[in-house]
């Protein structure tokens, strides 16, 4: 689980800046330092409930889901192997971006939480899972479970608001690249596990002081060691093993890899930029004495979640639940289902704004926020 | 007179993992032997990245996994006093053992995996047919993992299975010409492995060592292997086997061995039973002079040695988690990295079943168990059971 600030603290509600115009209603501020008290309660025992819950069932979701994705693989490959038939290109190609998908989404995000480790599988656990991704799981770690789960959507902490490219509040400063930047977000989504590999490096991390050039050069070579390694399996060896049908073998692996790249671009950008999904400017000593309620307050005004069926969840690795990700990232994902109308529940009795909506309506709005950002703060308008 | 089939040599016949496991062992070995020959395998490997080859042919029968070592249920018979035998068959990762050696075996219930360790009964590998193992648990109505396996596993479950460990063997060279065991309860468990190894290469033939078993056990019904030991006795001129029943004779004491087996000081001894015995055992063979002819079992994790001031301990730094600590002496890795944040892998803490393993990167740690030194660089570390010894860094 990632350190959550949870110190008690008698420090005043943080100063929240919306893009939204549905933000926490208007009440004393001591009434409210009492709701988030028992808002931490209350989430707290509904986390208790489902650790105490885990078991075979949950077990063998994750076993079914493992040996899906590898048959999906395997059966992908096999099919793009003898892709000069069409029909085989077609198969092989939508069997192995599904495999891929469900690698990044359901498998390797989820395991590396620490979501599975309760199980005490050795093959299963987050310290020795290794993912088709470029980024080396520890890196990711570092930066997904540890900057981005602690501090989400506070500027200049969390990292990933934007990712450090991207204006995505009017709290960021805007610089004139800012203006192309719907364009380069939209050319990020095919390529963007090289977009999160490169931005996981924490280049800016160095020219702040933050990181050492040593740790940095070595990321860079655990990176490139592992890029060599999934591109060289992808774009040479099972195209060379296809033989005559080498070629469409490998576009059928561009393929899978890119539409694997567009989906995951897709999912994460829904789950924090949707328009009424707050951003917190905060001061480090409202971090430092956020209590824990305050941390599952600031996580649930963050997210956003993705309407839709089995099948939409599975392949969003269940991050269409993204609010219940956030709230208890190292729960097993096949539970955040169940925990949804609870925590929207809770939500609606704390008078507290829940987003959610279908996917073309998160998409579309996440966009939106892409394009006002992309121009800077003006007296008259919205943000 | 036969020996009786019962559970002495256990001899499943080569497929009796099932129809299904046949049909997959079949398909499976003509492409399996390939992959695994060195010429081919960094290509599998290449192919299977990040994953390994391992990972597929596990999926497909756990017991084709060599980083995860697996055997499959293929049996389980009763025995007496609520235990019961499993015949295992394991899979091709799982090293092999020395008779009186013990099995860790990791047991999903509810989703989670258990790890406990029961004395192997059976002859090593090569010699016992149908290469199947047997271990023989005694329930414990109040546990967890000993009540599952003795009456809700059945033929086909699958159980990860840890390295064979102890030292408690019968030796491998040259066998002593006269030998004792001495066992009470369920501590017949590892002899009963060595007398079997022992009938298996001797038969009634040739120069065996001369044996003596002496069991105790509350009464003739809860004499684990009775009818089976009692068998061999009347086959085999080198065994004896004499039961002392607690419940009319009374508790077996040290001083009844000059009654019992009058020579037994001159003979190489082996010893499995409760603690009280043991240390009974222990200062008896001592006083004698004899001392380092007794080899004892006890049925419980090596304890860690006691703290020792004097060993220094370091500053250990997890390299993938960028955290540093302080690693006291006497402390497992495991506990120290888990007091710092780190996520640390873990299995049964208790140094059997190897789900801690960490590589070293560079330093030296100490076996808190044996107070060995030890340490290479990439060396898989069992941070459960291991403590800093100067300054180290693990890949985690």
């Amino acid at each position: 689980m990632p350190s959550t600030p949870s110190m008690p603290s008698t420090s005043s509600m943080p100063v929240t800046s919306s893009t939204s115009t549905s933000a926490v209603p208007v009440t004393p501020l001591e009434q409210l330092e009492e709701h988030t008290e028992v808002l931490g309660e209350e989430l707290d025992r509904i986390r208790a409930e489902v650790v105490a819950a885990r078991g075979a069932e949950d077990a063998r979701y994750i076993h079914t889901v493992i040996a899906v994705q590898r048959g999906l693989e395997t059966g992908g490959r096999a099919a793009l192997a003898v892709s000069l038939f069409p029909p085989a290109w077609a198969a092989g190609t939508a069997m192995l971006t599904v495999a891929k998908v469900l690698e990044n989404m359901e498998l390797g995000h989820n395991i590396l939480h620490g979501q599975w480790d309760w199980m005490g599988d050795p093959a299963i656990h987050s310290t020795t899972w290794e993912w088709d991704f470029l980024t080396p799981a520890d890196a990711w770690k570092h930066t997904h479970n540890h900057l981005h789960h602690t501090y989400t959507n506070v500027v200049g902490r969390d990292r990933d608001l934007g990712y450090t490219v991207l204006r995505m509040s009017p709290e960021q400063p805007w610089h004139p690249v800012h203006l192309l930047q719907p364009l380069y977000a939209a050319l990020l989504a095919p390529v963007f596990e090289w977009g999160i590999a490169l931005y996981d490096l924490e280049a800016d991390g160095v020219r702040s002081g933050r990181k050492s050039v040593r740790a940095f050069l070595g990321d860079l070579a655990g990176m490139a060691r592992k890029a060599v390694r999934q591109s060289a399996k992808d774009y040479v060896l099972f195209p060379l093993l296809a033989g005559p049908s080498a070629l469409p073998c490998l576009l059928g692996n561009i393929t899978a890899n890119g539409l694997r790249n567009i989906w995951a671009h897709t999912v994460i950008f829904c789950g924090h930029f949707p328009a009424d999904v707050q951003t917190f400017s905060y001061e480090e000593e409202q971090l430092e004495g956020e209590t824990r309620g305050e941390w599952y307050l600031r996580q649930i005004q963050g997210s956003a979640n993705i309407e839709g069926g089995l099948l939409l969840h599975v392949l969003t690795g269940n991050l269409s639940h993204q609010i219940e990700h956030h709230v208890f990232p190292d729960l097993p994902s096949n539970r955040y289902a169940e925990l949804a109308p609870r925590i929207r529940e809770v939500c609606a009795r704390h008078g507290i704004a829940y987003v959610t909506g279908p996917l073309w309506r998160q998409y579309s709005s996440m966009w939106g926020r892409v394009l006002r950002h992309a121009v800077p703060k003006v007296p008259w308008g919205r943000s | 007179m036969p020996v009786p089939r019962t559970s002495a040599f256990p001899a499943g016949p080569p497929g009796s993992a099932g129809p299904v496991g046949r049909l997959v062992g079949a398909l499976v070995s003509p492409i399996l032997n390939p992959i695994l020959s060195p010429l081919v395998s960094p290509l599998a490997k290449s192919l299977a990245t990040p994953l390994a080859p391992d990972d597929y042919l596990g999926l497909i029968d756990p017991l084709l996994s060599a980083r995860h070592p697996a055997g499959r249920v293929v049996a389980v018979r009763p025995e007496c006093a609520g235990a019961a035998t499993l015949e295992i068959r394991p899979g091709r990762g799982w090293a092999g053992h020395r008779a009186g050696q013990y099995l860790p075996v990791g047991v999903e219930i509810d989703g989670v995996r258990h790890w406990r360790t029961y004395s192997i009964t059976s002859p090593p590998l090569a010699e016992a047919p149908g290469r199947t193992l047997t271990i023989t648990v005694k329930e414990d109505p109040g546990g967890r993992v000993s009540p599952h396996l003795v009456h809700r596993t059945r033929p086909g479950a699958v159980l990860r299975l840890g390295p064979a460990q102890g030292e408690f063997t019968l030796p491998e060279a040259s066998l002593p010409s006269r030998m004792l065991m001495v066992t009470a309860g369920s501590g017949i468990t590892p002899v009963a492995g060595m007398l079997r190894t022992l009938a298996r290469r001797r038969g009634g033939r040739g120069p065996a060592p001369d044996v003596v078993l002496l069991h105790s056990a509350p009464g003739p019904d809860e004499f684990l292997f009775r009818a089976e030991l009692a068998a061999l006795e009347a086959e085999l001129p080198w065994l004896s086997v004499r039961a002392r029943y607690t419940r009319t004779a009374g508790r077996l004491v040290p001083e009844h061995m000059g009654v019992l087996c009058p020579d037994w000081y001159e003979r190489e001894t082996w010893a499995c039973g409760p603690e009280g015995l043991l240390d009974a055992l222990e200062r008896h063979w001592a006083a004698a002079g004899a001392g380092e002819r007794l080899r004892v079992e006890r049925f419980r994790p090596t304890p860690l040695l006691p703290e020792d001031p004097e060993a220094p301990g370091g500053r250990v730094r997890f390299e993938h988690s960028g955290v540093e600590a302080d690693a006291p002496a006497s402390v497992p890795l495991l506990e120290t990295g888990e007091a710092a944040g780190v996520v640390m892998p873990y299995g049964c803490r208790r140094g059997l079943c190897f789900g801690c393993l960490a590589p070293l990167v560079h330093g030296r740690v100490r076996d808190l168990r044996t107070g060995e030194l030890h340490g290479e660089p990439g060396e898989l570390i069992q941070t459960c059971v291991n403590g800093a010894a100067g300054p180290l860094a693990l890949a985690l």
